[in-house]
C-alpha cells in the first residue's frame, strides 16, 4: 500500500476529513506503518503512550482490565483511531488494544499528532467529537455488561 | 620553583650559556674581518692603491691578488654563516628544552596542588599559562646572556676606542646614556603595568569561554547568550584599551631613544665642528669619532631592544609562576615514593577537622576508627559525609587533627600506598576520553612495568627520547610500555584480566550496556580472525533459525545476491555492500564516475533521474509549508530546508523546459535524491519491479566490472565473508530490519541475544563493546553508566579500602539493589565505608557512623542504635 492509499484512508475517517491532501500526505509520510498479527497486542493497559495508531485494515478489541479480569469493551474497524487519548493527555493507557485480526496500521507519533491538532483546529473539534461518541458507546457497553453480571 | 626568569635560566643552563656566549665572542673576529674585507678589495685590490709586496711569502699580481681577497671573503662569508647557523640552532635547542622543563614542572605543580585549590582555579585559567603564555619564553631564553654580553662588549669597545680617540669627545658619546639609562626603565615600568593587566584580562577571557563551553545548555536554556556577548565584547574592549596604551607607550619610548639617540650626532657636528674650525681639533679626529658614534648606534638600539624583551619576557614568567606557587603543596616525594604499607587494623580518626581557609568547618572533631577489615556505613544529616569519605579515602587531607594508620600518619604515606590500596568513588566520577576498556584498568596503572618488546630502530628511538627527556628535567618513563599491574587486579595477565574484567563488568551490571556497545562496533577481521569466525557462526545460526521460523523471517530481510532488498536503501541494494571512506557515500554516488558509467550501462539512468525528479516533487509538496528548522527536515525530508528553493527552481524549469534542458550539476542533484528511497519504509510507490530488476542487474554489473584502484572503497555483503566495514550486529544479521512490524527492534534483539548465548559469543561481544570510546569526560556514557564504570574501575584494582559516596545515585532502583548486593558480597572481609543516602541500607553493614553537621553523633552497631531517641532511628523511621 503505498502513500496516495495511506492518504484515501486517512480522508474517510471523520477526523482527517476536512484536512489538506497535503497534509493528510505528511502526516502519512511521517507515520511508521505497523502490522500485526491476529492476537498481537498494540498496547498494554497502563502503560505511557508514545503512539496513536490508524487502522487502515483488520480489526482489533479494546480490553479493560478491572478488579474483574479483563473485559472487552469495544471493537474497532478500518478507519478508525485508537490510543489517542494516552497521548493527549499525557496518562497512561486506559486500556490494552488487541489485534483481532491481521492488522495493518498507520502509527502516528505523538509529537505529530501534537503539531497537527494546534495547526488544524478543524482536527480539534472532530476529535472531541469522536472523543464524546466513543465516551458514550463505551458507557453502554459498560451498563450492559454490568446488568448482565447482576443477572 | 625559580621566582624569576632569570634564576630560572642560571640554574638550569648556566653552561649552556656559557658556550653560548663563547660562541658568539669566537664569531666577533670573523664578523669583523668580513665587515673589514670589502674595503681593502676595493681600496687595495681594485683601485690599487696600497697592492702590498708579497701576500703570505707569494708574489702577486693585482688580478691575482683581488681573486684571493674575493676567495677570503667568499669563505668569510661561509664561517659567518655556519656560526650563524651553529648558534641560532643552539640557541633554539636550549630555548626549546627550557621551554618543555618549564611546562613540565607547571604540569608538576599541576599534580601537587592541594584539591580545595582547584575550586578556585579553573582549567580555563590554568591551561593557557602552561600552554600559550610561556611559549614566547623559549624565544628569548637563549638570548637571554649571550645578546648583553656580545652587544655589551661591542659597546665597550667602541667606547674605549673613541674615548682613546679624544676624551672630551668620547664623553660627548655617551653623555646621554646615563640619562637614556635613567629614563628608559622608568617608561618601560608602564608598559610593564600594563602587560600584566593584559595577561590577567586574557586569562579571565580564557575562563569565559571555558565556562560558556561547559555551560553551554544553561546558555541556551535562558536565553542568555545576549547576555554572554555583552560580556565578552566588554573585556575584548578593555584587552583593546589594554593593548592600545602598550603601543602609545612602546612607540614613544622608541620615539624618545631614536631622538636621544640623533641628539648625539647633533652635538658632534656642531661642538667638534666649531672646534674643529677653531683649530682646537683635527678634521679626521672628528671623522673617525663620527664613524665610530655610527657603529656604537647599532649595539645600543640591540640592548635597549633586548631590555624591553627581557622586561617581557621577565613579567610573562613571574605572572605564570606566581600563579603556581601554592601554600601547602603536596610533598613532591608524595607522588614519587614507592613504599609498601599493608592496610591492616583500623584507620584512627583523632579529632579530625577539614574546611576551607577562611570557610566555616565542614568537619569538626571526628574521632572514630574505621576497621580495614569490615564494612561501614556513613549516613546522617547536613555536612561533612562526603568529606569525611574523602578524608577516609585519602582524596583530601585534615585541616586539623590526624589521621593514623598503625603507627603511620595516613598524611604522610605516599600515593603508591594510598592510591593503591584505597580508592574512592563519588557520585560524578570522571572518565578519560578514551576507550573503555583504559578507563577499567586505569587504576592499574601507576609504573611502567614491562618494556615493550620493541627492537631496532624503534628501541633506539626510544632511546633518543630518554635522553632528550632527561636534558629537559622530563619524566623518563616510557608512555609505550606496559603499565598496567596485573597483580594487583589478582590475575596473572592480559587474558586472565580480561576475565576479570567481565566478571567486575557484571558485578555492577554494566554488561548488558557493553554487550551493546560491542554489538554496534565494528572489528578488524585480521586482527581479531577468531571473532569473526564466531559471528559468522552466529550468523549461519541466524540463518537457520529464520528458515525454520518464518515468524522470525518476518522481521529480518536477508541480504541475497540476487534479491532486491525492499528494507535497504537503494543505494545499498546498488553496492550490495557498505561503503568504506567517502568514494561510494551514499550522497557522492550520483556524481560518482564509475557509478554512473554502471547505470549507463544497463540504461538507468533516465530512470534514476525520473524517479529523483518524482522524489524531489513529492518532498516539495510536502515540505515546503512547514517553518525553517522544524524536526521533520531533519528526520524525513530528503531534501534540507535550506536547499528547497534551489529544487523548487529546479522544478520550475522542468515544467516547462522537461528533463533534458537540465543543466549537469541539476542533473546530479536530482540523481542524488532516489539513493536515498528505502521501499518498505517511503511508500512513495517509485519502486516498480522493473526498476528492481534493472538495479539488480546493475548491482552484478558494478561488482564485476569494479575497477581495481576502487575495490578498497566499498565492503561488499556477502553470506560467506565477514564485513568490516559493518557492526557485529549487522554481520549476524546479515540484512536488514524490515520497517512495519511492531517492536521489530526488541524483537530482534531478544533473538540475538538468545543466539549469542546459545553460541557463548556473549563475552567476545563484552570484550569488543570494551573498545568503546566513552568521549569527553565520559560523555558518550549516561550518567548511570558513568557510575558504574567508575566502580568497576575501583573494583578491578581490588584496594584494601574501598570509599564509596553515594555513589550508585544515577542508577535505578532494581539495579542499585543489584549492585549494593554483588558490592557488598565482593567486598565481604575487606575494607568498605560507604556514605548511603538511605538510612535504612545501612542494616547490612557492620558498623555505622551518623553524622549531625560535620560532627560524629552516634557510633556503632546499626542494631544497637537503632533505638528510640537515637537520630539513627530517627532517620531510619523518616524513610
Amino acid at each position: 500500500m503505498s502513500i496516495a492509499e495511506e492518504v484515501n484512508c486517512l480522508r474517510r475517517i471523520p477526523l482527517f476529513a476536512n484536512i489538506d491532501t497535503s497534509k493528510l500526505k505528511l502526516l502519512a509520510f511521517t507515520s511508521e506503518r505497523l502490522s500485526f498479527r491476529a492476537g498481537d497486542v498494540l498496547f498494554q493497559q497502563d502503560e505511557m503512550g508514545t503512539c496513536a495508531y490508524i487502522l487502515l485494515r483488520g480489526e482489533a478489541e479494546v480490553v479493560v482490565t478491572g478488579p474483574g479480569g479483563p473485559l472487552a469493551v469495544a471493537t474497532l474497524g478500518s478507519n478508525e483511531i485508537v490510543g489517542e487519548i494516552a497521548i493527549l493527555c499525557d496518562v497512561p493507557r486506559t486500556a490494552t488494544v488487541r489485534a483481532r485480526t491481521d492488522l495493518e496500521t498507520l502509527c502516528v507519533p505523538k509529537d505529530h499528532f501534537l503539531q497537527m491538532i494546534a495547526d488544524f483546529p478543524q482536527m480539534g473539534l472532530e476529535i472531541m467529537r469522536s472523543l464524546a461518541h466513543r465516551l458514550e458507546q463505551t458507557t453502554m457497553r459498560l451498563r450492559e455488561v454490568l446488568a448482565a453480571q447482576a443477572t | 620553583m625559580e621566582s624569576s626568569i632569570f634564576r630560572f635560566i642560571l640554574r638550569h643552563s648556566v653552561r649552556q650559556q656559557i658556550v653560548l656566549t663563547l660562541m658568539t665572542l669566537a664569531s666577533f673576529p670573523f664578523l669583523y674581518a668580513s665587515l673589514d674585507l670589502p674595503k681593502r678589495i676595493v681600496n687595495e685590490a681594485i683601485a690599487g692603491k696600497k697592492l702590498p709586496e708579497s701576500f703570505l711569502g707569494f708574489h702577486l699580481d693585482q688580478v691575482s691578488y683581488l681573486f684571493v681577497l674575493c676567495g677570503l671573503f667568499l669563505t668569510l662569508v661561509l664561517v659567518n654563516g655556519g656560526f650563524k647557523y651553529v648558534i641560532n640552532t643552539y640557541k633554539g635547542r636550549l630555548g626549546e628544552r627550557m621551554l618543555r622543563r618549564l611546562r613540565y614542572e607547571l604540569y608538576v605543580r599541576v599534580l601537587r596542588f592541594p584539591l580545595p585549590r582547584f575550586r578556585k582555579m579553573s582549567p580555563g585559567e590554568i591551561i593557557p599559562m602552561i600552554t600559550a603564555e610561556v611559549e614566547p619564553l623559549g624565544g628569548f631564553i637563549g638570548d637571554a646572556i649571550a645578546i648583553p654580553v656580545f652587544q655589551g662588549g661591542t659597546l665597550l669597545v667602541y667606547i674605549a676606542f673613541i674615548f682613546i680617540q679624544d676624551p672630551v669627545l668620547g664623553a660627548a658619546a655617551v653623555s646621554l646614556y646615563p640619562f637614556q639609562g635613567w629614563l628608559i626603565p622608568r617608561l618601560q615600568r608602564k608598559v610593564n603595568q600594563l602587560g600584566k593587566q593584559r595577561v590577567r584580562a586574557m586569562r579571565q577571557i580564557a575562563d569565559r569561554i571555558g565556562e560558556t563551553v561547559s555551560g553551554i545548555q544553561e546558555v541556551h536554556t535562558h536565553d542568555t547568550a545576549s547576555w554572554h556577548l555583552a560580556d565578552l565584547s566588554h573585556r575584548l574592549g578593555d584587552v583593546y584599551r589594554i593593548r592600545f596604551e602598550i603601543y602609545q607607550r612602546k612607540f614613544f619610548v622608541k620615539f624618545l631613544n631614536n631622538f636621544i639617540n640623533q641628539l648625539t650626532p647633533f652635538f658632534f657636528y656642531s661642538i667638534g665642528g666649531y672646534l674643529v674650525i677653531h683649530g682646537q681639533l683635527s678634521f679626521g679626529a672628528l671623522v673617525a669619532v663620527l664613524a665610530a658614534y655610527k657603529d656604537l648606534a647599532a649595539p645600543w638600539k640591540e640592548l635597549l631592544d633586548w631590555y624591553q624583551q627581557k622586561e617581557d619576557n621577565r613579567i610573562k614568567y613571574e605572572q605564570v609562576v606566581e600563579q603556581f606557587h601554592v601554600p601547602d603543596l603536596l610533598a613532591e616525594r608524595l607522588l614519587r615514593e614507592e613504599e609498601d604499607v599493608p592496610f591492616t587494623g583500623a584507620l584512627a580518626f583523632r579529632n579530625v577537622g577539614f574546611g576551607e581557609d577562611g570557610g566555616s568547618a565542614i568537619l569538626e572533631g571526628v574521632t572514630c576508627d574505621i576497621p580495614l577489615d569490615g564494612h561501614t556505613a556513613l549516613i546522617g544529616v547536613g555536612s561533612g559525609r562526603d568529606e569525611l569519605a574523602q578524608l577516609a579515602a585519602r582524596v583530601l587531607l585534615p585541616s586539623s587533627g590526624q589521621i593514623r594508620l598503625g603507627e603511620r600518619d595516613y598524611a604522610e604515606l605516599p600515593e603508591s600506598v594510598t592510591g593503591r590500596r584505597a580508592a574512592y568513588v563519588g557520585a560524578t566520577p570522571y572518565l578519560f576520553a578514551a576507550s573503555l576498556y583504559d578507563n577499567l584498568v586505569y587504576g592499574l596503572r601507576h609504573r611502567p612495568l614491562r618494556e615493550n618488546g620493541e627492537s631496532g630502530e624503534a628501541a633506539a628511538r626510544r632511546k633518543d627520547r630518554q635522553t632528550e627527556s632527561i636534558l629537559s628535567g622530563n619524566a623518563t618513563d616510557d608512555v609505550h610500555a606496559d603499565w598496567i599491574d596485573y597483580a594487583a587486579a589478582g590475575c596473572d595477565g592480559p587474558e586472565d584480566l580480561k576475565a576479570r574484567i567481565l566478571r567486575v563488568v557484571t558485578m555492577v551490571s554494566l554488561q548488558d550496556d557493553v554487550y551493546g556497545m560491542g554489538l554496534n562496533r565494528t572489528v578488524d577481521p585480521e586482527q581479531r580472525p577468531e571473532v569473526a569466525a564466531r559471528v559468522l557462526e552466529a550468523r549461519e545460526a541466524m540463518r537457520a533459525m529464520m528458515m525454520n521460523n518464518p515468524d522470525l523471517g518476518r522481521l529480518v530481510e536477508r541480504f541475497d545476491p540476487d534479491r532486491y532488498a525492499a528494507n535497504a536503501t537503494l543505494a545499498e541494494n546498488l553496492l550490495f555492500g557498505t561503503p568504506v571512506g567517502p568514494i561510494f557515500q551514499t550522497d557522492a554516488l550520483a556524481s560518482n564516475p564509475y557509478m554512473l558509467h554502471v547505470l549507463d550501462k544497463v540504461g538507468l539512468t533516465g530512470t534514476i533521474l525520473e524517479t529523483g525528479h518524482k522524489v524531489a516533487e513529492t518532498m516539495v509538496e510536502l515540505f515546503a509549508g512547514l517553518p525553517p528548522g522544524h524536526e521533520f527536515f531533519e528526520r524525513f525530508s530528503f531534501i534540507g530546508f535550506a536547499e528547497l528553493p534551489d529544487y523548487q527552481a529546479i522544478l520550475a524549469r522542468t515544467a516547462k523546459e522537461g528533463l533534458g534542458a537540465l543543466r549537469p550539476e541539476e542533473r546530479t542533484r536530482l540523481m542524488t535524491l532516489p539513493f536515498k528511497l528505502i521501499g518498505a519504509r517511503h511508500r512513495l510507490g517509485l519502486m516498480t519491479p522493473e526498476l528492481e530488476r534493472k538495479l539488480l542487474e546493475a548491482r552484478h554489473l558494478f561488482a564485476r566490472d569494479l575497477p581495481e584502484d576502487l575495490k578498497h572503497a566499498v565492503a561488499f555483503f556477502d553470506p560467506a565473508a565477514y564485513n568490516a566495514a559493518a557492526s557485529i550486529q549487522d554481520n549476524i544479521l546479515f540484512g536488514r530490519m524490515v520497517y512495519g512490524q511492531a517492536q521489530v527492534q526488541s524483537k530482534v534483539g531478544r533473538i540475538v541475544a538468545e543466539l549469542v548465548d546459545q553460541l557463548h559469543l556473549r563475552d567476545t561481544i563484552v570484550e569488543v563493546g570494551l573498545d568503546h570510546p566513552v568521549g569527553v569526560a565520559g560523555s558518550r556514557l549516561s550518567a548511570a553508566q558513568r557510575q558504574k564504570a567508575a566502580l568497576a574501575r575501583a573494583l578491578l584494582k581490588r584496594p584494601d579500602l574501598l570509599v564509596l559516596s553515594e555513589a550508585t545515585s544515577g542508577l535505578d532502583t532494581s539495579s542499585q539493589t543489584k549492585v549494593h548486593a554483588a558490592i557488598l558480597g565482593e567486598r565481604k572481609g575487606c575494607g568498605l565505608v560507604w556514605v548511603l543516602h538511605r538510612a535504612g541500607l545501612a542494616r547490612a553493614f557492620e558498623r555505622v557512623i551518623v553524622m549531625k553537621d560535620g560532627r560524629i553523633a552516634e557510633h556503632g552497631r546499626f542494631d544497637e542504635l537503632n533505638k528510640p531517641g537515637t537520630l539513627l532511628h530517627e532517620l531510619v523511621s523518616a524513610e
